[in-house]
């Protein structure tokens, strides 16, 4: 018979960057069910959108988190512009294109580090992380800054890319691309890494569905959708498919991020060869009245940025699902019927970023 | 419903509303509360494919609301949250924390 026993993980662990908390319910090294806690890193970020004003609170939005610190400005800011009526000259929308998809590369960079230390492949985990520094120093060229950026504003960037720069960058990424083939040979073929993540942590496409999962998680499990499709930015001048699997394992999602990052390569390049000139910003006038939910393709999946303008400077809420909330639920159905030592890696799996998930 | 459409509902009708979204195989992308006046707004958004509807509730402080985590498995998470910060009473959650889901020092909800 077996002996069944909870088993506190974390909130500190050293597979996690951030604290979340999970009571692991075992059945023997089964686990059957998982609990979580949040809340070790609540700073009430929404709540501030009380004392800061409409044009004070894209440096909150960017604060949320420092790893997808560019789209949370970029998404806030595109909510309000939506409510104010504002549209951002075709510049600054591609220059929105391209610092994303620099935050995405940037992201599933580091999580392909991260999960190659969890599974102790430390020479990969340096690869991926020498890798994600090349994006890093882009990101300093072009903003001054490595982790928040402060390039968005209302009605457009504070910042310009000139053509030396863009064509600096595309020579980068041509260097990034072949180094990440090797390592993504590594990463996709090598016996060890297969060992660990295929055939487990399994999320069909209709648990995916039914668990609202987002993002590389949901689309690694069959399902086709990405929120870049839905035309903000440069995105709609932009050609590019969902990335998918059909197998829904973690191998599967270690794929379809790799795949991702690729696509990501592609989409710099296509915007590069196709940014207009003119201006980055438009002047902003008024105060944002009305109400308007805004759906942006972040690295770990859809976020949700929801404004609720009262026509004063100080709107009457700011409200943003993260990627890694909605993923919880669709986290803790992999977990079930795993085993202990699996459940770092399943957690890891679906990237989770606790900042963004608390706020 | 349209896409993007907001639909105000009465707050006896919100299962049945859930429902039939359920049944067109709409997926939970969030519930979110927001104070006015009075009490509060709660808006239930569904998202099918690329189309976005959401359901409205207005409330006022201390009343009541179903949970509709045994139609959508992951609206328990919404719940917990929404009634740790704000104190919205949410009645039958499939997994309720009792104000326990934010596990934080800081005194909650936020009045």
């Amino acid at each position: 018979m077996s002996v069944r026993s909870i088993v506190p993980f974390g909130p500190q662990h050293p597979v996690l960057p951030e604290p979340i908390h999970l009571d692991l319910v075992l059945e023997d090294e089964k686990v059957v069910e998982a609990v979580p806690s949040i809340g070790f890193v609540h700073r009430g970020l929404e709540k501030l959108v009380e004392k800061k004003d409409y044009q004070q609170y894209v440096y909150v939005a960017e604060r949320i988190c420092g790893i997808c610190s560019f789209m949370h400005g970029m998404g806030y800011c595109e909510a309000v512009e939506h409510v104010m009526n504002v549209e951002i000259p075709p510049r600054a929308k591609y220059l929105r294109t391209i610092w994303c998809e620099m935050s995405r590369i940037h992201s599933h960079l580091l999580w392909l580090g991260l999960l190659a230390d969890a599974f102790g492949f430390e020479s990969l985990f340096m690869q991926s992380w020498r890798l994600r520094e090349k994006i890093l120093d882009m990101f300093e060229v072009s903003t001054g800054g490595r982790v928040i950026f402060s390039v968005n504003m209302i009605g457009g960037q504070r910042r310009d890319m000139d053509a030396q720069m863009l064509s600096m960058f595309s020579k980068v990424l041509d260097d990034m691309e072949r180094e990440l083939r090797e390592i993504s040979k590594t990463f996709l073929n090598d016996y060890a890494v297969q060992s660990r993540l295929k055939d487990v942590g399994f999320l069909t496409k209709e648990q995916a569905h039914e668990l609202g999962a987002v993002g590389p998680f949901m689309r690694a499990s069959g399902i086709a959708l990405d929120s870049r499709k839905l035309g903000y930015a440069a995105y709609p001048d932009i050609d590019f498919e969902p990335i998918t699997s059909q197998v829904g394992d973690s191998y599967a999602r270690c794929d379809v991020r790799i795949r991702e990052i690729f696509q990501s390569f592609d989409i710099i390049r296509q915007a590069i060869a196709k940014i207009p000139e003119g201006e980055v910003a438009v002047p902003v006038k008024g105060m944002p009245s009305g109400e308007h939910f805004m759906r942006v393709e972040q690295p770990r999946g859809e976020a949700i940025y929801y404004v609720k303008g009262n026509g004063t400077k100080f709107l009457d809420r700011v409200r943003v699902r993260t990627p890694t909330f909605a993923n919880l639920p669709g986290m803790l159905e992999t977990l079930k019927g795993c085993q202990l030592a699996d459940v770092p890696i399943l957690i890891l799996t679906i990237d989770p970023c606790i900042s963004c998930t608390e706020r | 419903m349209n896409d993007g459409e907001i639909l105000v509902i009465d707050t006896e009708a919100l299962v049945t509303e859930v429902l039939k979204l359920k049944h067109q195989n709409y997926r939970l992308v969030q519930i979110c509360a927001t104070k006015t006046g009075e009490g509060y707004e709660l808006t239930y958004s569904f998202g099918k494919d690329y189309e976005f509807v959401c359901l409205r509730l207005n409330i006022k402080e201390g009343d009541e609301v179903s949970s509709i985590s045994d139609i959508y498995k992951p609206a328990f998470l919404y719940e917990n949250e929404i009634h740790d910060l704000f104190d919205i009473q949410i009645k039958m959650i499939s997994q309720d924390y009792h104000g326990n889901l934010y596990r934080m020092k800081t005194k909650t909800p936020y009045k």
